[in-house]
């Protein structure tokens, strides 16, 4: 009895776990598997890398710089900095319908917005409406934190401060006289920033809540103005400036301005002669920068990019050369493992 | 002046003890002598310094003290991670280790007092009077009862005894458990309460066999005591009621303690290898931080870029001093790539082997029926160990033979006899291959034989034989079994009972002990009769010169051929002493007992001088059984490249037409010369043929076990081995000549050695050239500083106490689960971890990689590419579980063919798996997907409309697309890395990948009220509303992993595939 009972306690527990005896898969990546593989993954690539290339190539895009380096530029006399409040006009003509919904971008290069100390310099509480952060916001701001008199600024911060002001109008030249194609502002920032990540606080009207507060000292007008014509887009959840507030990945980056989706202009700007009025504000030479405004549409795959496209294509033809190779070099060694 | 002179360079390096602590009257000043208590301590800490102290010794490894600076860099500087990060895990570590530490320390405190706080008798001023171990003094008289250990170095004082001698047994020691004889003091049995002595014995010294020293009665003269008046501290009283002894060495100064070697951290070499490879991390860390810090500063330095309008400095940072900036730049970028470097791969490592070593006590493989007990794993840290041995050391008795001895046959005047059956004695015997005729004299030489079996030997009758060496025990139970019985002694007369059930008696006269110069003993005893006979048994070389020659052809060749067999082989002899004969040697003999100086050498004149002119009757046939599957156990350890090297002499080991090289002291003495010249002659020998002569071709490249080579088996003494250490000033060139000798031979015994001779052979070839991986194997006490020193230390769960045990790494039931141990655990331990460790760097380059290559993007500012939870959560969750898992069940190749294939050991041996060329392979591949990634998501970039309604990705959405890739790829690497998939492989890996899908929805879709920034809300979601991005993620994977997948197929299947394996077993 004893003896047993020892023998329990001291044999150990013969389980498949504890002997490393668990039934287990051991997968043999074997030529007939594999070969077939690579040609259908391949074939399958090629097939997306052209739906891709056709699709980019299909989208047009208009780019057009108005830094107004080039002395030649209409932009050129507004290049200086200390000059306030100067428009300049960038014309360019289109030969064949330029197929709508067409998206207006603006871009900027050599612009950092993906700098530690930048993107860290706002204050999220605050432009979630919370009125605590209006009067004290976070020190992160530093130095848009608060004004020479101490007053806090709102909205704080590096990042709200720098806000892209140019403003653009976009004329078609008919017959001599100027027509003005209508933007769409509506849907450029995402829908979750615009209705729930950025909230205005709950006060009315608005203007109350920024008492005691000063706007950022770059901009021309405090937030509560930033669109009066639209309560639903003013204030924090203005959607420029939460397109301006998404920062960009890279240095040389681009931003929806506005869409042209109503009007004549729905199905695309037809062929003609354009007028762009450009408000230039917003300083670029200081630093080196460029700024651009791109005119483009989009499909199923977003803006138009040529790498995805080719880089399945040479991918897609790889796998099937590659699985061209291997059928050689089995057929060499006679399948050893396909016994 | 020369005699002062000589008297003063003798008294620095010799003690004076004045026994009893009484000063000889004749000596004016009495200076008590300091010495050292009688404590053993073999413990590391107390409860005072063990906190300072064990945070010392783990901020010594360079991990740990890497973890704490980066963790008082991110508590100090700003940087762009929280300190968190790097202290929670750190503090984790850092404690559970403490924690395991102070634990085992406990332990060797509890054994300490074990032993300190042992009572025993001290004789104080005439009175006996009891006390605690550690309180003993040099120079108090100290009472041993039967059974007892010594508590310290004594010099026998006087013994229960009548002969003035006492048995002792230093199983613990040398692990030799025959009964040995020490001698007292002669002349000093009267009167120990008043005895006033000095004793002048040289300073200690851990060499078990080494002692001089003299004693000096007061008034009488000096006498030379030699090791055999000396009992040593772990030896244990046998056959002696009790013996009173003046303590000679105590505590740490005694010659176990000196044998005892501390235990030390043992370090993996994969250990070694992560440091190293920490190393080149490390500095690629460091230039990392290097470039991006110069670069920022240059970048700086255009016009413009300083300080654009949008991006102003603070106040605060415009007042700081420039290099003070630079450095601050500097460590935040350390600690923003300082995950290449991750924590959690020292606790996953940790983990790893402490859930792995479960599986080897779980193993019913090991489990032994007989002691009810299975593996037991000392030390976890060496799990991997197990798949690198080289060298293996394993003790004999015990170990690899079951140290009971078995009488297989003997011979009579060339006619064999073999023992048949125990049951059917008499007819068994009788049947021989000799011609009737000669029956009437065979049966007189029989009995004859018997007789001298019977009576040459040291056996004692109680409660069965208790002999000093177990073949006298096996010829004395061999010569029942054929009917002749020694009954035992009697006064000093030998009882036997022959045949006819008649106790026959003899008067012993003289014993000519057995010693290993002699290799023979004697007795010469007095039959009923008056007839005075000497028996003689020993080798065969030590007898063959002593008798005739015709008697020696007859036998010889049954000798050489069990010999061949693996039998240890005794010839007897004997002759018939005349009176006068009788008379002249116990003359001799007497006297040469008496004699004050070179006592034994006297003695050997006067043996050798009475071992002359026998007659050989026969010789005898005993097998020292080797333990169950020894052998093969031997051969496949063998066949996987490994060398064993072996303290005993175990026949088997040895292949036939294994060429065996001696040196011995019977090999050094042959040659009459000094021995230290005979060395030199016979080291340069061997040395010529066993590495010069013929061309050693590595067999690795053929691995086949039978070339064509010719096999050298190597065999050396204790003695010999220490002359070889400490002869002269050139033992550096025996010790390199005998070194190479060793490595060209396939089978190293050595014999007769001290604990620390052991330890040092170890030492040794751990030390030489490419530090081979050594593993020691045994059971006794004796193995502790062998088991203690090798890399890796196996006890036996054997007969020899627990000792062995206790200090081991791993502790088997059996010798022969240690082809399991190494073959099948280890080599499965040593794949896991270093595809662990390899992984684990790569995982992280490629994590870290696109960091790093943002930072060119971004304005060298410290931007993370990734979110800090992401950043967190890496390591910790997404990609832990599938490699600790991995490293926990993967089997690339299943047990049974790991066992039945030895060879395959060789294929991950020498660290093959973590050299370098691996290493730079891994990083390039890490390099390689880290590249990819971040460019492939950066081309996409370079238009971020990636969505159909025209919005713009920003740079959370970047990282976010960078990480899903890099978090697919690594864990479907090691998916297609994985040769075993259990149900927990599939659990963890695809778990693992559908956590990460839960984690970052959860993540981004809350708006979490404790965090400032909520900038990973919904850009996971909004990722995969874009088509490119998934098409990008696809793409990105697939081509990260294609080159892995091309190598998988092109190349062959390295190990017959496990399931053909069996077909072909049935």
């Amino acid at each position: 009895m004893m003896k047993e009972e020892l023998e329990t306690t001291n044999r150990p527990d013969n389980t498949a776990f504890t002997q490393q005896r668990l039934p287990a898969w051991q997968p043999m990546l074997s030529a007939g598997i594999v070969i077939p593989g690579f040609v259908l993954i391949g074939l399958a690539f090629i097939g997306i890398g052209v739906a891709l290339f056709i699709t980019s190539q299909n989208i047009t895009v208009l780019e057009k710089d108005y830094t107004g380096v080039e002395t030649t530029s209409d932009c050129y006399k507004c290049s200086n900095p200390s000059d306030k409040n100067c428009t300049c006009k960038l014309e360019f003509s289109l030969s064949t319908l330029f197929e709508g919904p067409v998206f207006f971008y603006y871009g900027l290069s050599n612009y950092f917005q993906s700098q530690r100390s930048y993107g860290a310099s706002k204050d999220e509480y605050q432009l979630s409406g919370d009125l605590d952060y209006f009067k004290t916001p976070i020190s992160a701001c530093s130095p848009y934190q608060y004004d020479a008199n101490q007053n806090p600024i709102v909205p704080c911060g590096s990042l709200a401060n720098s806000m892209f002001n140019d403003t653009f109008k976009l004329y078609q030249i008919v017959n001599g006289t100027k027509k003005l194609v209508p933007f769409d502002g509506k849907g450029i920032a995402w829908w979750t920033d615009y209705n729930i990540k950025y909230r205005n606080p709950s006060v009315t009207p608005l203007k109350n809540a920024f008492n005691g507060t000063v706007k950022p000292s770059f901009w021309s007008k405090p937030a509560y103005e930033l669109d009066t014509s639209d309560p639903s887009n003013n204030g924090f959840v203005n959607q420029d400036f939460l397109v301006w507030m998404r920062r960009a990945a890279l240095p040389d980056f681009r931003k929806l301005y506005r869409r042209i989706t109503e009007g004549d202009y729905a199905r695309g700007l037809p062929a003609g002669n354009y007028s762009l009025e450009i408000a230039y504000n917003y300083p670029v030479l200081s630093f080196g920068g460029r700024k651009k405004v791109v005119f483009s549409n989009v499909s199923w795959m977003g803006g138009k990019n040529q790498f995805l496209g080719i880089a399945y294509l040479v991918v897609g033809s790889l796998c099937v050369v590659m699985s061209m190779v291997m059928l050689i070099v089995y057929a060499k060694f006679k399948f050893p493992e396909d016994d | 002046y020369l005699h002062c002179f000589g008297r003063d360079e003798r008294r620095v390096d010799s003690r004076t003890i004045y026994v009893g602590h009484r000063p000889c009257p004749a000596t004016d000043t009495f200076i008590p002598p300091k010495f050292c208590d009688n404590r053993i301590v073999s413990s590391k800490y107390t409860v005072w310094n063990f906190l300072p102290k064990n945070l010392f010794e783990q901020f010594r490894r360079i991990a740990n003290f890497y973890f704490l600076i980066i963790f008082l860099v991110q508590v100090i500087v700003d940087t762009p991670t929280s300190p968190v990060t790097s202290g929670l895990p750190l503090f984790f570590v850092i404690t559970v280790t403490a924690i395991k530490q102070g634990y085992e320390d406990w332990l060797r405190h509890k054994a300490d007092n074990e032993v300190n706080k042992y009572l025993v008798t001290v004789l104080e001023d005439g009175r006996r009077a009891r006390k605690e171990s550690e309180k003993i003094k040099v120079g108090d008289v100290v009472e041993v009862v039967e059974d007892e250990t010594f508590p310290c170095d004594l010099i026998l004082l006087q013994s229960s005894r009548e002969d003035e001698t006492c048995f002792v047994t230093t199983a613990s020691l040398d692990g030799e458990s025959n009964h040995k004889t020490h001698y007292t003091v002669p002349d000093t049995e009267k009167g120990l309460e008043s005895l006033s002595a000095t004793v002048e014995c040289e300073q200690p010294q851990p060499d078990l066999y080494k002692f001089v020293t003299f004693f000096s009665l007061c008034v009488v003269s000096l006498r030379s005591l030699g090791p055999e008046n000396l009992l040593l501290k772990g030896a244990t009283l046998k056959n002696t009621q009790k013996i009173y002894g003046v303590a000679v060495y105590s505590g740490m100064e005694t010659k176990m303690a000196l044998n005892y070697q501390g235990k030390s951290q043992k370090r993996s070499v994969v250990e070694k290898s992560i440091n190293a490879f920490l190393l080149v991390y490390l500095c690629i860390l460091v230039s990392k931080a290097l470039v991006c810090t110069t670069l920022k500063y240059v970048w700086q330095s255009q016009p413009g870029q300083e300080e654009p309008w949008y991006n102003q400095k603070t106040q605060k940072e415009k007042d700081a001093n420039l290099y003070l900036n630079m450095f601050t730049d500097f460590l935040s970028f350390m600690v923003l790539f300082n995950f290449i470097i991750p924590v959690s791969m020292y606790v996953t490592v940790e983990m790893q082997k402490f859930l792995g070593s479960f599986f080897i006590s779980w193993d019913k493989d090991f489990f032994d029926p007989e002691i009810q007990e299975g593996a037991l794993v000392n030390t976890s840290d060496l799990n991997e160990e197990l798949g690198q041995v080289e060298y293996v050391f394993t003790d004999k008795t015990g170990t690899l033979t079951q140290n009971s001895m078995e009488f297989i046959e003997c011979c009579i005047d060339g006619f064999q006899y073999k023992n048949r059956d125990s049951s059917t004695e008499l007819d068994g015997f009788c049947v021989t291959d000799g011609p009737v005729s000669m029956l009437q004299q065979k049966a007189g030489r029989e009995e004859l034989f018997l007789r001298a079996l019977c009576l040459c030997h040291t056996v004692q009758v109680k409660e069965g034989f208790i002999a000093s060496s177990p073949d006298e025990v096996a010829l004395v139970k061999g010569a029942m079994k054929y009917g002749f019985t020694f009954l035992g002694m009697e006064s000093k007369n030998m009882r036997v009972m022959n045949r006819d059930k008649d106790v026959e008696t003899y008067e012993l006269l003289h014993v000519l002990n057995f010693d290993p110069v002699r290799r023979r003993m004697s007795v010469i005893v007095r039959s009923k009769c008056g007839d005075i006979m000497l028996f003689c048994k020993g080798a065969d070389s030590s007898i063959f010169p002593r008798v005739r020659q015709e008697e020696v052809d007859r036998i010889s060749m049954h000798v050489e051929r069990n010999a061949t067999e693996g039998y240890r082989t005794l010839c007897v002899a004997y002759k018939l002493l005349s009176s006068e004969e009788y008379a002249q040697a116990d003359a001799g003999l007497r006297e040469a007992r008496l004699a004050l100086d070179d006592r034994e050498e006297k003695l050997m004149a006067v043996y050798n001088q009475v071992e002359t002119g026998m007659s050989l009757i026969g010789a005898t046939a005993v097998e020292d059984r080797l333990q169950e599957e020894a052998a093969e156990t031997m051969e496949a350890l063998q066949r996987a490249g490994m060398k064993v090297w072996s303290t005993c002499y175990a026949c088997r080991l040895f292949q036939r037409g294994t060429e065996l090289l001696e040196l011995t002291v019977r090999t050094l003495e042959d040659g009459g010369r000094r021995r230290e010249e005979r060395l030199h002659e016979v080291l340069l020998d061997y040395h010529k043929r066993a590495v010069q002569d013929p061309p050693p071709v590595k067999t690795r490249v053929t691995r086949s076990w039978t070339s064509a080579k010719q096999d050298y088996g190597f065999i050396i003494d204790g003695a010999t081995l220490s002359l070889v250490f400490n002869s002269s000033p050139d033992s550096s060139h025996y010790k390199s000549l005998f070194l190479q000798i060793c490595q060209n031979c396939t089978t190293v015994l050595c014999c007769r050695m001290a604990p620390l001779q052991k330890a040092q052979i170890v030492n040794m070839v751990k030390n030489s050239k490419g530090s081979p991986i050594t593993l020691s194997i045994g059971d006794g006490a004796n193995d502790v500083s062998m088991i203690l020193e090798a890399h890796i230390g196996i006890g036996i769960k054997g007969k020899e106490g627990r000792q062995a045990v206790r200090n081991s790494d791993y502790a088997i039931p059996k010798l022969k689960h240690l082809k399991k141990l190494l073959l099948g655990h280890g080599h499965l331990y040593y794949v896991r971890i270093a595809h662990l460790v390899q992984y684990f760097f790569y995982k992280n380059l490629c994590f870290i990689l696109p960091q790093f290559l943002y930072q060119f993007f971004c304005g060298s500012s410290q931007q993370p590419l990734y979110d800090a939870a992401y950043l967190t959560m890496y390591n910790i969750c997404f990609t832990s579980m599938p490699i600790l898992a991995y490293s926990l069940l993967e089997q690339h190749i299943c047990m049974e063919v790991l066992m039945s294939n030895a060879t395959l050991y060789r294929d991950v041996a020498k660290n093959a798996m973590l050299r370098w060329s691996p290493f730079l392979y891994w990083t390039l591949l890490g390099v390689y997907q880290g590249l990819l990634f971040f460019f492939g998501v950066r081309f996409l970039f370079s238009n971020p409309a990636l969505q159909d309604n025209g919005q713009v990705f920003g740079n959370w959405s970047y990282g976010t697309i960078v990480f899903t890739v890099l978090v697919f790829t690594v864990t479907l690497k090691l998916a297609m890395d994985t040769r075993h998939w259990t149900w927990i492989n599939h659990f963890v890996i695809w778990g693992s990948l559908a956590f990460y899908m839960f984690f970052s929805f959860f993540w981004g879709g809350i708006i979490w009220p404790f965090l400032r920034q909520q900038r990973l809300y919904f850009v996971f979601a909004n990722m995969l509303r874009s088509v490119s991005a998934w098409l990008v993620i696809i793409l990105l994977i697939l081509l990260s992993l294609l080159p892995e997948i091309l190598l998988l197929v092109l190349r062959k299947p390295r190990w017959p595939h496990s399931r053909q394996v069996r077909y072909t077993h049935i």
